[in-house]
């Protein structure tokens, strides 16, 4: 697994990736290319499951843009992960309406059943979790998201979130 | 029962497809606006509706819209602002998830009104299914030549495109989303000057919210004069409340603007009551930064007449006894729940999205957080209250952007209404890590005014 201080392992875009790039950069007009950073980011993280700094340095020049321009985005949006997570990210929504419905408990259960603490990754390297703000579903509370195409999984119960864990541990062994 | 304007449809099965939403007289608003009408005809439509910005800031949309800049040769962008993300509203997922070709429609009519040849619908990162469905549907719509040159030969051309953001509550400002959509963080911009006159890439922009835009079909469908007459007062058409926290029936309803707190909180048809059998406690009306009210304030104005669902009753009595409609985030707390603990829940959320760019509420919002967070640990003192009521007297109003009114205006009105319950977590201090204040007094009648 890398590490954050590993920031010399070169990072090489697929020819897929880069004309997934092509197609949101086509969305913006001329000129204005940095518009198009954000939904690049995205799908660098989907990728690699991460942001490296080689990686943002590559989409600096992909923009021709400066690298900082990069860094300072990266860093302001919540989504974007600065260093190496679990394959699979359990992103628990921790504000208001869903503690009014038990999240913090949904949230001591993961922390229980992984065995690691906020933003750490277990150690088979398949899973990492994090409370995170508002997801817009309240109606729908608890809820949890998992990257990259952030499905959600609603309603939680204690014994829903170990079907849901025990099935992507599954998935993975296969 | 209510008239549905945006979700008559919505339980139709593969009312998400172009060719259902169509069969049951989807785009015939297009067809209307494009063959028939004016952008100027539209503005005017739109203006004679009433209809009032449904993201929160309840702003005329018609008179937003003649606001525009026109100058020739610079290119106009209408903006879908669908980044939402206040606590207690997701009215604006479920329409992009089960109906999304209601907000294309609209954006198309909306566009052609506006004279913008490229739209964008910013989506909150985190709806990436969500984006999927739009992408879905916008490709079958310029399938089926609703969208991209030449639209059904009228010769309007109009691109539409999804941008998803990145996970910041501050991209639902207008500015700061600008920015975001321009490729940069999300720090709001001075005012002015304002979108209408340089938004996007400097030009003049106009940014709606994903209702807003949805309201724009019914409205050149039946007529501006139509939808005027759905609501009460200044309070027009109807309105998604998306109801959440300890209600029966948690979900997204449509109402006719003006019906009352009480029937939309127990009857059957809406949320269905309080889950558990338990009694209401206090209320969060419009998404977490409207002010919080304790149950007797929500059903009766401080004059003891039934609290009505519409912008003027929900803020009858100002910020003494009433609170504001907001983006329709509905969110019910039962007897059981800490006022103080769900204050500090809000705080901390509104100091995880500060951007940072003023010292008040990047400060101040820090502090409400930490003295909340040892008022709800057993370490608060009795100054405390009075602290935090100076803390977000000085953020409040002290901002480039409202978000540090927001993060005041729970804080200052959950003392307001509460204070006992906040004063007993000092005095009973190891009693309130084990137990909760409950329901207490908040749900008395109210006492008859005394008047002179």
């Amino acid at each position: 697994m890398l590490k954050v201080e590993d920031t010399s392992v070169p990072v090489e875009f697929s020819p897929e990736l880069l004309t997934q790039f092509a197609d949101v950069a086509s969305r913006y007009p001329k000129g204005k290319q940095k518009s198009a950073l954000l939904p690049i980011l995205h799908l660098v993280q989907a990728a690699f499951g991460w942001l490296s700094a080689p990686a943002m340095d590559k989409v600096a020049a992909y923009l021709n843009i400066q690298p900082i321009e990069v860094y300072e985005v990266a860093t302001f949006y919540s989504m974007y992960f600065l260093r190496p997570q679990g394959k699979y990210v359990l992103e628990v929504c921790r504000t208001g309406p869903c503690c009014l419905v038990g999240a913090e408990k949904i949230m001591d259960h993961i922390e229980q059943k992984l065995g690691v603490k906020e933003g750490e990754v277990t150690p088979d390297g398949l899973f990492s979790w994090r409370g995170v703000e508002c997801l817009a579903a309240c109606g729908y509370a608890p809820v949890l998201q998992i990257g990259p195409e952030y499905t959600f999984y609603e309603n939680l119960t204690n014994d829903s979130v170990d079907a849901l864990i025990n099935g992507l541990k599954a998935k993975s062994n296969n | 029962m209510g008239r549905k304007l945006l979700l008559e449809h919505i339980n139709v099965p593969g009312i998400n497809t172009f060719a259902v939403y169509r069969s049951k007289g989807g785009y015939a608003a297009v067809e209307k606006a494009l063959k028939t009408l004016s952008p100027d005809e539209i503005v005017e439509e739109v203006k004679k509706s009433g209809l009032r910005g449904r993201g929160g800031a309840g702003f005329p949309t018609g008179m937003k819209w003649s606001f525009l800049a026109k100058p020739e040769n610079t290119a106009r962008y209408l903006v879908c602002n669908a980044d939402e993300s206040e606590p207690g509203t997701f009215k604006d997922r479920y329409l992009m998830n089960y109906i999304p070709h209601l907000l294309i429609e609209g954006m198309i009519v909306s566009s052609f009104a506006l004279g913008a040849h490229v739209s964008y619908i910013y989506v909150r990162g985190e709806m990436m299914p969500q984006i999927r469905i739009l992408e879905k549907a916008i490709a079958e719509a310029k399938n089926a030549g609703f969208l991209g040159k030449n639209i059904l030969g009228t010769g309007y051309d109009l691109e539409l495109y999804v941008h998803p953001g990145g996970g910041a509550y501050i991209c639902g400002e207008e500015t700061a989303l600008l920015e975001s959509l321009e490729g940069k963080r999300g720090n709001p911009r001075i005012k002015p000057p304002f979108p209408a006159i340089a938004g996007l890439y400097g030009c003049p922009t106009v940014v709606n919210n994903v209702e807003s835009i949805a309201a724009v079909v019914p409205i050149i469908n039946d007529g501006g004069e139509e939808y005027s007459k759905i609501g009460i007062g200044r309070s027009t058409g109807t309105k998604l409340i998306s109801a959440g926290g300890n209600v029966k029936r948690p979900g997204v309803y449509e109402i006719d603007l003006g019906l009352p707190a009480e029937e939309f909180l127990y009857s059957d048809e809406y949320c269905g009551g309080i889950a558990n059998g338990k009694r209401l406690k206090a209320v969060v009306a419009g998404g977490s930064s409207v002010p919080i009210l304790p149950a007797n304030l929500f059903l009766k104005t401080i004059n003891n007449e039934p609290r009505l669902m519409s912008y003027e009753s929900l803020s009858d009595g100002g910020f003494v006894s009433g609170t504001m409609l907001g983006s329709g985030g509905f969110i019910a707390f039962d007897e059981d729940q800490c006022i103080v603990r769900n204050t500090w829940n809000f705080t901390r959320f509104y100091h995880h999205e500060s951007c940072g760019q003023c010292s008040p509420c990047r400060e101040g919002t820090g502090w409400m957080e930490k003295v909340l967070h040892r008022l709800e640990y057993g370490h608060g003192k009795m100054s405390d209250m009075d602290l935090l009521v100076d803390v977000s007297k000085k953020i409040e109003g002290n901002t480039i952007c409202p978000l540090g009114d927001a993060a005041a205006w729970p804080v200052a009105s959950a003392i307001r209404h509460f204070r006992d319950e906040f004063e007993w977590h000092v005095t009973n201090a190891s009693e309130a890590l084990s137990r909760n204040y409950g329901l207490a007094h908040y749900a008395d009648p109210l006492k008859k005014l005394e008047t002179a």
